[in-house]
């Protein structure tokens, strides 16, 4: 393994010149759908992936993955601006971000934000660097008993971290599951669930679904409580951060990207879970907690540099073993199979100019937002008065569209609007939709590895603990669901996610 | 109808439906044997567990007070909905200069805040000129951009 050789391969990727326009381009865009309240990073990747088609595939991940990042910046302009979370990871920003604007502190609130979220940035590219070609490497010895176990244990982790009932985020991961199952059955060739139709035989595409319950779904629950925006100020000014300022966000910082980094990699945490524990840490480890939601800046550089490490992280699973952490990774996954790449531990060593690639053009793309969100601020402070009502009838337009493009045909707009209708009628019921589509992008793999494995096994079920590796990985994803049923970690559990409502 | 039965109710009749559904569609697929799959094993699986989920949820629903479910709102739902279809059935007629326009104009109703202005207006044929030239000259998209009513 050479690091130094492999990382030269990713400079030489990413400092092309296409993959710097796209790299910026999708920091743009991330920015820009970050600061715009209604508009989230899963629906704008749904709708993107389709116009990605044409270009090679680092290019198309690295501009995908820009969009992702870029939102965690974009959020923490909107809370602090106008106190309303331009994403929900940056929920807990606008309690201190806010009322740092109001006391004529938005520069520094702004400027802590953005140099936060740019050191656990880097650090966590960093970190990707290292450890995914380490757990790459333990994945190759995976065999199919193994990798449906990891499935369990991924589903299991976002079925505990998901916020709201645990029955209801089990609901829907076995809703995803099933309606992934919907086509051909790859190994006799039998339709399943097509009802003769010839346009199901190849299955739903995950697009259609996240578009419809995240993109539509979205749309109709916005309409019900649309506000007026209005910031606090036009201008900001006093950007630049003292000395001091930089000492005092330094340890907050430092513990926020520890805990994004770690919760990123599991499945159903990522960023916005990071935010709300490094908050509930940094108001802890604080020597006046009562200055905490009256404007304290470790209030704000601990949760943005916790998602943004989040967010950063949650890429490690995706590209070592091929398994989602959150619904924009589900995307990802769906955009390297179109691409022609199956996501595995194997994409670290045959995808070289992919995966190195993508990990530097990740440290530029932070860069790059750092310039964007400071000396331009003012840009994205004129777009934050977007009335909704201008932005709403784009992303329907941006939908049908992409969807159209899919596969050139109406058919896959009649099934998105369904599951507009569905997505919005599930949030209605708390039913959360991330656990949906994770499932979605689950269910063909962790069906074929379940069939291989009881193959291999001839129908034995207890091979699945005789091995050992997927004996530690069942054991440790009934320990997590165990550990909800229990009273007392359940009180807990409803307690931290209490603050979002 | 609705505000009458708790959110737990509702969800857990959707599950439980979805599920007895998948089960009883996979009635029709081979269900193979534990060593070897049929097609119709793991989607028999899933259903049962969906149902028994919704089984447990309907109940805890019945039995346990909770909170009730809030209107839905039908006005946007129909119109944003309906303006997507419109769209499916009117681009090979209309094509997509004219479609693309009409659907996002039907979209816009659906806010509260909706008022006919000038300046949103021209945005809109904007817009409009904006996707035709990205996406069926820029990127190509087989999108029809006169339909056969215009003798495109």
């Amino acid at each position: 393994m050479d690091i130094l050789g492999d990382l030269l391969l990713g400079v030489q990727t990413a400092f092309s010149f296409w993959n710097l326009t796209y790299c910026l381009l999708g920091v743009f865009l991330g920015t820009a759908i970050g600061v715009l309240p209604g508009l989230g990073p899963t629906a704008t990747v749904a709708m993107l992936l389709p116009v990605t088609f044409g270009l090679s595939p680092e290019t198309a991940i690295i501009m995908l993955a820009g969009i992702f990042y870029g939102a965690q910046y974009g959020g923490s302009t909107t809370a602090i601006l106008v106190n309303l979370p331009g994403e929900s990871s940056s929920v807990v920003t606008a309690i201190d971000g806010y009322q740092m604007a109001r006391q004529g502190q938005a520069g520094k609130a702004l400027a802590t934000a953005a140099i936060g979220s740019f050191i656990a940035g880097s650090i966590a590219t960093v970190l990707i660097a290292f450890f995914a070609p380490l757990l790459s490497s333990v994945a190759l010895a995976f065999g199919p008993h193994e990798y449906f176990a990891l499935m369990v244990l991924g589903l299991a982790a976002s079925v505990v971290l998901a916020s709201g009932s645990l029955l209801h985020a089990v609901g829907m991961i076995l809703f995803g599951l099933i309606l992934g199952l919907i086509g051909t059955d790859v190994q006799t060739g039998a339709m399943r669930f097509t009802f003769g139709s010839f346009e199901l035989a190849d299955g739903i595409s995950f697009v259609v679904v996240a578009m419809g319950v995240f993109g539509l779904g979205e749309i109709l629950s916005n309409l019900e409580n649309e506000s007026d925006r209005t910031t606090v100020l036009t201008k900001v000014t006093g950007l630049m951060p003292t000395r001091a300022d930089l000492r005092a966000m330094l340890a907050p910082v430092g513990r926020g990207t520890a805990l994004g980094s770690v919760l990123g990699i599991l499945p159903g945490g990522g960023a916005m879970l990071s935010s709300f524990a490094s908050y509930a840490l940094e108001k802890k480890v604080s020597k006046n907690p009562q200055q905490f939601g009256k404007g304290a800046l470790a209030g704000v550089a601990g949760p943005e540099a916790a998602n943004n490490a989040g967010a950063q992280t949650s890429f490690i699973p995706m590209l070592t073993l091929g398994i989602p952490s959150n619904p924009v990774m589900a995307l990802m996954i769906g955009a390297l199979i179109m691409q022609g790449i199956q996501p595995g531990p194997s994409v670290v060593q045959d995808q070289p100019v992919l995966f190195w690639g993508l990990i530097v053009s990740m440290w530029i793309g932070n860069l790059m937002l750092l310039v964007l969100n400071l000396p331009l601020i003012g840009i994205w402070v004129k777009m934050i008065s977007i009335p909704y009502g201008y932005l709403f009838p784009c992303i329907v337009a941006f939908c049908l569209i992409g969807v159209f493009s899919l596969a050139n045909s109406t058919f896959d707009i009649w099934l998105m609007g369904l599951f507009g209708v569905a997505g919005y009628i599930l949030r209605k019921l708390d039913c959360e939709p991330a656990p949906l589509l994770l499932g979605f992008v689950l269910g063909p793999m962790l069906e074929e590895h379940l069939r291989r494995a009881m193959l291999v096994s001839r129908g034995d079920v207890t091979s699945f603990v005789t091995s050992p590796i997927s004996a530690v990985l069942l054991l440790v994803a009934a320990a997590l669901i165990a550990s909800v049923l229990a009273p007392a970690i359940r009180s807990k559990r409803e307690e931290a996610f209490q603050d979002e409502d | 109808m609705q505000g009458h039965r708790t959110k737990d109710f509702w969800a857990g009749a959707i599950y439980l439906v979805l599920g007895l559904a998948t089960v009883i569609l996979a009635r029709d697929l081979t269900l193979g044997s534990a060593a070897r799959m049929g097609p119709g094993y793991f989607p028999t699986v899933l259903g049962g567990l969906l149902a028994i989920i919704g089984l447990v949820s309907l109940l805890r629903g019945l039995l346990r007070p909770g909170e009730l479910v809030e209107r839905i709102h039908m006005k946007p739902m129909i119109l944003v909905i309906g303006a997507t279809l419109f769209f499916a059935i009117a681009l090979d007629f209309l094509g997509l200069a004219v479609a693309l326009p009409a659907a996002m104009f039907i979209t816009a109703t659906a806010s509260k805040r909706f008022r006919l202005a000038p300046v949103p207006l021209l945005g809109l044929v904007a817009f409009t000129i904006f996707c035709v030239l990205v996406f069926v000259r820029g990127l190509d998209v087989p999108l029809p951009m006169f339909g056969t009513l215009f003798g495109g």
